[in-house]
């Protein structure tokens, strides 16, 4: 077997710097409806969300709105100029950065000081769903909105004590229009929940530590987990709605904080408390790169829909990388 | 008297008498053909015993009259070559002892270049090729009964072995190719072999024979030194002759017994060395070692302990051969055990070169891999104290192969001799040498091919190992394959081939981020932090810190110099040594004069380990390097200009950048319009040139270390049993003395260094010499020529009186190698000296 030597691993595309606090959370605006212009929204530790253009790599706006607490978790609406932003000042807000505005429109009050990422469900309807951690520590909330609305409240059952939630996904088969959420608790199970029925279809439980992060790939109905411990788990979901641990992979260093599977379903990257971003193959797990930029723990990762990842650290850099892109 | 005799008599007077007078051609023929029937082989030949005293009484006679009436002119009296014939076939014809004897006696006595000359140089070259010298030696292995004929033998081996030396004398420019020593030795171990096969035959055939004269020939060749060009040819037909036949192998066997004991060293070397291996050398020789003392000393003495210059195979035949038979074993645990005796004593170790220690070493271990434990239990305590001294005297040496040397032989020793017992194991790096020896111990193997056998075998098992754990992977991503396969839409099928993984070697173990940011604190992590994981991060990023802040490292250096030289190792730290090694250079760099006053201060003081004294060497060297370096002072510089706050400084450097910026610009296109004749297509980069930083403080580092090397302390004596440190030491003061080139007050280093060499030149330690003749050499190199003529010529005399001793004399090679250079180094000296003096 005649292997080449590998290539050493690539450097970062571009680097934004000027935060001047640790990244917390990064979402890509979609090209089309910034007027062909690709948008970067990054929250930080200081409560700012950033604007950046891609073209420019410069910041474009910033939006303050969660009075000096940290950004979460950040979410474009689809086919509208809406960006949702979660804040640690518990308030979700709802901007609206229609042509050029940045004023917050809504916002939820959250009951729960945790710091699950929240998840939102919308096939570009005018209602959609929004899965929040809910006021009792080990619940989550699901939202209608805009109405604000509560569907339901999802409680575990009382013997199964999984602790916080920590992460969440909420999605829909093609096939039937019930919503669907994956939860990451704190003991390190990921949970299928039926929100209609508001009953848990599956656990399993798949890592030891917390859940730090978790993606699916409803298509494949795969999905992937990362913890505070040095494994990522993958995992499948049956016929039955049933999950099942299709295989865990160890790491060097111990810590995801995020994990992202890319929209084309290829590749797979996560952040890393080890300062390091790891990219797989997502059919095989295969580990593609290990891209050491950062020199403090990663806190997030994100794709763009044309396959651009942006990672965001606790050194205040966010690092734009293309890999495996296709030409 | 026998009538027929008479009759003989008769005739070849006549027959003398009428080639002396004659010019008749006819008659001249018609009395060779007559003559020619006492030889046989014609049609009607005389009576045998006519042939049998023409043969003996008057042939060499007859042949010199031949030789006499020999001209152009004579010969030319049968236009025909009919009589040039009849001559020539005397000559090749008759008895060939006699015959070769006239011929060469002829060629002597013939005049300078002639034609006489030349056609009986023609004639000898026919006799060659015609395998007359083969005839001639199977007559001398004939029992001989003639009175005098030992006499005849003695000049017959001179004439033969000789015959290239007398040939080449002789005819000088026109010598034939067929007498040149390479092709006539090869030539004539092929007759030995032919004549050895008549031997043989004979034998069969029940007639008796000797090869004394043979076995005399034999070591006649050997001892000229032609034993590879005739060995070459005996050696391999005789392999193969002696394969199945026990009369060839006694044959071979006498042969070798007959050889005079003035001439066994030559041919029983010429013959170790021509030998594949020892089965061969075993059928050769016999029992030869038992039966002849003088082959005996050969092969267990000269070989083994006067010479080294023989090949590691060579020693495997020669022990190898030793093993083979039960009568000869135990002279091969006598070796041994001389061997042995010999690898321990220290003044063997302390004055053979290394290359005889490698031979030495080799041969102990081939000897224990041909001898088993039973054998060696008698001589077990022996054998154990041998080693144990040797040991001891081997990792005393200051020299790393001898130390290497010594613990590979120890182990292997120790294994086989108590195999039972704990493995005796040291650290050593694995390389050629060390895999070489390891591979001749491996028992039961004599010779090369399972040797190779035995080193390739471990190969394939590694190979399928990887191949195993490879397939593993293969399967345990095939075994997730299936499940994702039915589930999945495996409508993108995508090939892994545009995904090629990237280099993962990066990705290691993160260590916890907890390295100080200042040298104070790195330091009091260092003293008495008792997290492990701080205090390597704090030794990992010392380097740094030192080399950032100047200021803050020189309020606290000599402190910080302690604390590093008294550091030891808590936690296995990957690359702790280096690590402490370089943060003691930076502290060093950065705070020179101090920082070395206060190291070269704890060389000599009490309760120190060798390790940290040997430490305090190394950094000093690395340091005095730093500080020669011309372009060291461009860091600190920066730093200092932005530390002081100078902001002229900082503009006019970013001037020079400016500067250097349109500079390159316009050297660029002079580049590319100019066209160079000269060797380098480029004008050499000059070098920014800036004062050594190590001319101020040279003295430091380099005055108190020379000054107290002879006052020995409780715990340290240079002098005595620290002669390690007294060899770094050496090299050391030689490193600083090349480094402090081109400084003030490199004159008065030199000074002390020479009186420094003085005193140890004749230090028994080859490490300790071999720094003396570097620091010679620094002192040539450094000191300006003419303060050398100026102020020290005499002791300059007295070092280069010592020079020329080491050259010629040293027994390390090394050493012998730096003295001619340094030797080479006062010539140039001279040579850039005379033309001033004009």
């Amino acid at each position: 077997m005649a292997v080449p030597l590998p290539l050493p691993p690539p450097g970062p595309q571009f680097v934004l710097r000027g935060t001047q606090s640790a990244v917390n959370a990064l979402h890509f605006g979609g090209g089309a409806q910034a007027q062909g212009r690709q948008l970067l929204f990054s929250g930080s530790q200081s409560g700012l969300v950033h604007i950046w253009s891609l073209q420019t790599r410069r910041t474009v706006a910033t939006l303050d709105g969660h009075g000096g607490q940290s950004v979460t978790w950040l979410q474009m609406l689809p086919q509208s100029h809406q960006l949702l932003s979660q804040g640690r000042d518990l308030r979700l807000c709802l901007w609206d950065l229609a042509e050029g505005r940045n004023a917050i429109v809504d916002s939820v009050c959250l009951e729960s000081v945790a710091f699950c990422r929240s998840s939102v469900l919308a096939e570009g309807q005018a209602r959609w769903l929004l899965a929040l951690p809910g006021k009792g520590s080990d619940e989550v909330q699901i939202l209608e909105m805009p109405s604000k609305t509560s569907v339901c409240t999802l409680k575990p059952e009382a013997d199964a004590k999984p602790g916080m939630p920590m992460c969440l996904g909420l999605w829909q088969a093609e096939s039937s229009p019930r919503p669907l959420l994956l939860a990451g608790y704190e003991d390190g199970s990921v949970a299928l929940w039926d929100v209609w029925e508001r009953k848990v279809c599956s656990r399993v439980s798949c890592h030891e530590e917390p859940v730090m992060g978790l993606d699916f790939d409803s298509q494949k109905a795969r999905g992937v987990s990362g913890s505070a411990g040095k494994a990522l788990a993958v995992w499948s979901l049956n016929g039955q709605q049933a999950l099942q641990v299709c295989s865990t992979h160890q790491l060097t260093n111990p810590g995801i904080s995020d994990i992202t599977v890319r929209p084309d379903r290829k590749i797979l990257a996560t952040a890393g408390w080890d300062h390091r971003i790891r990219v797989f193959h997502w059919r095989t797990m295969k580990p593609l790169a290990v891209l050491a930029f950062h020199s403090a723990s990663v806190h997030c990762v994100a794709f763009a829909t044309n396959g651009l990842l942006a990672a965001g650290s606790k050194d205040q850099r966010i690092s734009i990388w293309s890999l495996y892109q296709r030409t | 008297m026998d009538p027929a005799l008479s009759v003989v008599r008769l005739t070849v007077r006549e027959a003398i008498h009428t080639l002396s007078s004659s010019e008749d051609c006819g008659l001249i023929l018609s009395t060779l053909r007559f003559l020619k029937r006492y030889l046989g082989e014609t049609e009607d030949p005389a009576l045998p015993e006519e042939q049998e005293e023409f043969a003996t009484v008057h042939f060499s006679a007859f042949l010199r009259c031949l030789v006499i009436k020999l001209s152009p002119v004579w010969l030319e009296l049968s236009p025909d070559g009919q009589l040039e014939e009849l001559w020539d076939s005397f000559f090749l014809k008759g008895p060939a002892d006699q015959a070769f004897l006239v011929l060469m006696e002829a060629l002597e006595s013939t005049a300078g270049p002639s034609f006489c000359l030349m056609k009986m140089a023609q004639l000898l070259a026919n006799f060659l090729s015609q395998r007359r010298m083969a005839a001639l030696m199977e007559e001398q292995c004939r029992p001989q009964k003639k009175p005098g004929f030992t006499l005849l033998q003695e000049t017959l081996l001179n004439k033969v072995v000789g015959l290239p030396d007398h040939l080449g004398n002789r005819l000088q420019q026109d010598n034939l190719a067929l007498f040149f020593p390479q092709n006539y030795f090869p030539l004539l171990g092929e007759e030995v072999v032919r004549v050895l096969q008549g031997i043989v035959d004979a034998l069969r055939g029940g007639l008796d024979c000797s090869v004394s004269f043979m076995s005399r020939v034999l070591g006649k060749i050997c001892i000229q030194g032609r034993q590879k060009e005739i060995l070459d040819v005996l050696v391999p037909q005789l392999t193969v002759l002696t394969q199945g036949s026990c009369l060839w192998q006694r044959v071979c066997w006498r042969l070798m017994e007959q050889v005079p004991d003035r001439t066994m060293e030559a041919v029983l070397i010429g013959l170790v060395e021509a030998t594949p291996g020892p089965e061969v050398l075993s059928r050769l020789l016999g029992n030869l070692v038992v039966k002849s003392k003088k082959a005996q000393f050969v092969m267990t003495q000269k070989l083994l302990f006067l010479q080294y210059q023989h090949t590691t195979p060579m020693l495997q035949s020669l022990l190898g051969y030793l093993a083979m038979d039960s009568q000869r074993r135990p002279l091969l645990i006598q070796a041994l055990k001389e061997l042995l005796e010999t690898w321990g004593s220290s003044s063997a170790v302390r004055h053979a070169p290394v290359t005889q220690q490698h031979y030495l070493s080799a041969a102990i271990l081939i000897c224990l891999a041909h001898l088993r434990e039973p054998e060696l239990r008698d001589s077990q305590d022996e054998l154990l104290a041998s080693m144990m001294a040797g040991v001891k005297c081997h990792l005393d040496s200051s020299l790393p192969t001898v130390r290497r040397l010594g613990m590979i032989v120890a182990e292997i020793i120790s294994s086989q001799i108590h195999p039972e017992g704990p493995p005796l194991k040291f650290q050593y790096e694995d390389d050629e040498l060390s895999r070489e020896l390891l591979a001749l111990a491996i028992p039961g193997t004599s010779d090369s091919s399972t040797v190779l056998a035995g080193g390739s075998a471990p190969a394939p098992t590694a190979s399928e190992t990887l191949a195993k754990t490879m397939d593993d992977g293969v399967e345990s991503a095939n075994g997730s394959d299936p499940q994702v396969g039915p589930q999945g839409s495996d409508s993108d099928l995508d090939s892994d081939d545009e995904f090629i993984p990237y280099d993962m070697s990066g990705d290691i173990e993160l260590k916890s981020n907890k390295a100080p940011l200042y040298v104070r604190d790195c330091m009091e992590v260092l003293t008495s932090s008792e997290d492990m994981e701080r205090w390597e991060a704090a030794l990992r990023a010392l380097e740094g810190l030192v080399y950032r802040s100047p200021e803050a490292t020189r309020e606290v250096s000599v402190e910080l110099a302690k604390v590093l030289l008294h550091l030891e190792e808590r936690t296995c730290v990957s690359g702790f040594e280096g690590l402490r090694q370089r943060a003691l250079v930076a502290v060093i760099v950065m705070d020179p004069a101090r920082v070395a006053e206060y190291l070269t201060s704890q060389f000599y003081a009490l309760n120190y380990s060798l390790r940290q004294r040997l430490d305090i060497l190394d950094v000093l060297t690395l340091s005095a390097q730093e500080l020669s370096r011309p372009g060291h002072l461009k860091r600190p510089t920066q730093q200092v200009s932005c530390g002081s706050g100078a902001p002229v400084l900082a503009t006019s450097q970013a001037d020079c950048t400016g500067v250097s910026g349109w500079r390159t610009v316009v050297e660029e296109r002079i580049r590319s319009k100019t066209r160079r004749f000269s060797k380098q297509g480029f004008p050499r980069r000059e070098l920014a040139s800036s004062p050594s930083e190590f001319n101020s403080v040279a003295g430091y580092f380099f005055f108190p270390l020379i000054q107290h090397f002879d006052r020995p302390l409780v715990t340290f004596d240079l002098l005595g049993d620290d002669q390690l440190v007294l060899g770094r030491l050496t090299h050391t003061l030689a490193a600083l003395m090349y480094l402090a080139i081109n400084t003030t007050v490199a004159v008065s280093m030199g000074k002390a260094l020479l009186e420094f060499v003085w005193v140890l030149r004749f230090h028994v330690d080859i490490y300790v010499r071999r720094g003396l003749l570097s620091a010679v050499s620094s002192i040539l190199l450094s000191v300006p020529a003419e303060r050398l003529l100026g102020d020290l010529s005499d002791e300059l005399l007295e070092a280069r009186s010592w020079l020329a001793d080491v050259a010629e004399k040293d027994v390390d090679e090394d050493c012998r190698e730096q003295a001619v250079r340094a030797l080479l180094l006062l010539e140039r000296l001279k040579d850039r000296l005379l033309p001033l003096s004009h």
